[in-house]
């Protein structure tokens, strides 16, 4: 078993949650909020990474991301080395691809507070700013917990975008899914038994944890009446 | 500028009446203004627009000498965001924060206040470390006003504040309630589609009926001197019939409903088409006419239609031409033995009867 593609797994999934937590906050609140007539075509983005497959996804962040486009330029710039086939290449590639699995439960938590609440708190005297980390972040933790949960897993499983940015580097780009298909061209049946079955474990439990949630089994507050 | 909150807009929600109101509220002093009509009239909006949770679509809203709201230039209009304006907005289920303990509550907006000495004034201090679940409805009232309070408000806004609470405890509230307003000297505007709610906590009041501010002014004078039909029948009074002029002599006026003839007060309106207002309180009845003079001017011959028995009181619903409604004593019903179909005579004084203009 490949326990230093595990290991790398795991770094990429939680650095790419964290990059998640901070990035998806602010953008599920402005899209659970905003009264802009183009929020569907921002909602639309967000949402492709369901939808497209992940080689085509990979193949534009690797455009987006290569030597010679200006994102790559800048990095080149300000750290002197290069994002493809680092794993700082496969962090970017990752957030965005789990994007949507980390806006959509964070937004519909955020759209499930009432709206009553956050009226009382503006009036007052509350900024926006502040009624959303004292009264909508609060009330949103399932919700937030179940998106962190999912991007965390979802990274841990993917595979073709991964492949597509990052390659097959030992200890720098080869994940647990990629050791599985090498272990399998190698005709090594065993290993990649045991790593299928280590990831098929670690998804099962992080999928019974968010439906635990989300049927409120531990929810944190109970509603009003209750 | 004069010290007062003055209201002067107009929105219309989409698919809703368009929703007009002019109102002036006295700051400084403790007034309770009451903003009464049935459900739907755009009572909750009128507040809502004060708040500034919602903009109006033009007018102008003033708080002493700052300006909330004036969209007289589409170009730079005022909007003055609801952070900023200092009003106590209680929404009608109270929207407590679920996850705060109650001391959480009161001191989530707290300015300056010592919010212990809030919580003992409405003792709350033994419920400090509870959640908003485990309260009562009466119970998350003071805390909802105690958190409003804490803000340090210059106007106190309460939707339908009692609306919450199961009937015994809307009736304690309403004593509370007033004593705990006028404990607190501010200006208030209360939000309410009961009557009694209204004459219990009300100064002033002001009448809306579909989107429109109808009326306004002293609860006494507006529940007495409806201006119109739509109003007398929003405070409840139970017989208003359509009548003609005959006669106006002397500061007295001779209506005609049916044909019975009615001696009322004049109240120098020039319409020939009237309405008559009639509350059932101010309706006698008398079984024999004595034949004795009495001060009451109106005497009509009437048969009893209906007797509806209401806890101490009975509602006879009688027919003189046009129907007429009545209450009376339980007691008095049982004496004089008021039975359908029997034949009476009602007795309504001139000073009883409201003339309206019609149309």
């Amino acid at each position: 078993m490949e326990w230093q593609a595990l290991y790398l797994s795991l770094r990429l999934s939680f650095w790419t949650t964290l990059i998640l937590l901070a990035i998806g906050l602010p953008a599920a609140h402005w899209l659970t909020f905003s009264r802009r007539r183009w929020k569907f075509l921002v909602e639309a983005v967000v949402a492709l990474p369901l939808v497209l497959p992940p080689t085509v996804l990979g193949f534009y962040i690797l455009l987006a991301i290569g030597p010679h486009s200006p994102v790559g330029r800048l990095y080149a710039a300000l750290t002197g080395g290069m994002l493809p086939f680092s794993f700082q290449g496969l962090l970017v590639a990752s957030v965005l691809y789990s994007l949507p699995f980390a806006v959509q439960p964070f937004a519909s938590g955020f759209a499930a507070v009432d709206r009553k609440l956050i009226e009382a708190s503006w009036c007052l005297g509350i900024s926006r700013a502040a009624t959303f980390f004292r009264v909508i972040v609060p009330l949103s933790i399932p919700s937030i917990v179940t998106g962190m949960i999912l991007s965390f897993a979802h990274t841990l499983g993917e595979f073709g975008v991964v492949l597509m940015v990052g390659g097959n580097l030992a200890g720098i780009t080869r994940t647990v899914s990629i050791s599985i298909y090498d272990d399998v061209q190698a005709l090594d049946y065993r290993a990649a038994m045991h790593t299928s079955l280590l990831l098929l474990g670690i998804s099962f439990l992080v999928l019974a944890a968010t439906y635990g949630l989300r049927r409120r089994v531990w929810a944190v507050w109970p509603p009003y009446g209750e | 500028m004069a010290n007062e909150l003055s209201v002067d807009v107009r929105k219309r929600h989409a698919g809703g009446p368009e929703i007009t109101a002019a109102l002036r509220l006295p700051l400084g002093m403790h007034s309770v203004m009451v903003l009464f009509g049935p459900s739907g009239a755009g009572k909750t909006t009128v507040l809502r627009l004060i708040a500034g949770l919602d903009t109006p679509d033009s007018g102008s809203i003033r708080c002493g000498d700052e300006v909330w709201y004036d969209g007289a230039r589409a170009t730079s209009r005022i909007n003055m965001a609801p952070q900023h304006r200092r009003v106590g907005y209680l929404s009608q289920d109270y929207a407590l924060f679920p996850h705060l303990t109650v001391r959480g509550n009161v001191a989530y907006g707290a300015h300056g206040w010592a919010v212990d000495g809030l919580l003992a004034r409405f003792g709350l201090s033994e419920l400090a470390d509870r959640h908003p679940r485990q309260l009562s409805g009466g119970q998350l009232q003071r805390v909802a006003l105690a958190r409003a309070l804490a803000a340090h408000p210059r106007l106190l806004l309460l939707d339908e504040p009692l609306s919450a609470l199961d009937a015994p405890t809307r009736l304690r509230m309403r004593g509370d309630l007033r004593q705990l307003l006028a404990g607190v000297q501010m200006p208030a505007i209360v939000v309410t589609h009961d009557r009694t709610e209204a004459l219990a906590l009300g100064d002033s009041i002001a009448i809306m009926i579909d989107g429109k501010l109808r009326q306004a002014g002293a609860v006494e004078s507006v529940f007495d001197c409806p201006v119109d039909a739509d109003v007398a029948a929003a405070v409840g009074v139970e017989t208003i019939c359509p009548a003609r002029v005959v006669w106006r002599s002397a500061g007295l006026v001779t209506v005609e409903i049916a044909h019975a003839r009615l001696v009322a007060v004049d109240i120098g309106d020039p319409s020939t088409d009237v309405f008559a207002c009639i509350r059932a309180e101010s309706v006698t009845i008398e079984r024999n006419p004595s034949g004795n003079p009495t001060s009451a001017r109106n005497h009509l011959p009437a048969r009893i239609v209906s007797v509806i028995p209401e806890g101490p009181l009975a509602r006879v619903t009688l027919d003189c031409g046009f129907r007429l409604n009545a209450i009376v004593t339980r007691q008095s019903e049982e004496e004089m033995r008021l039975r359908e179909g029997e034949l009476v005579t009602a007795v309504v004084k001139a000073t009883s009867i409201r003339i309206v203009p019609r149309g």
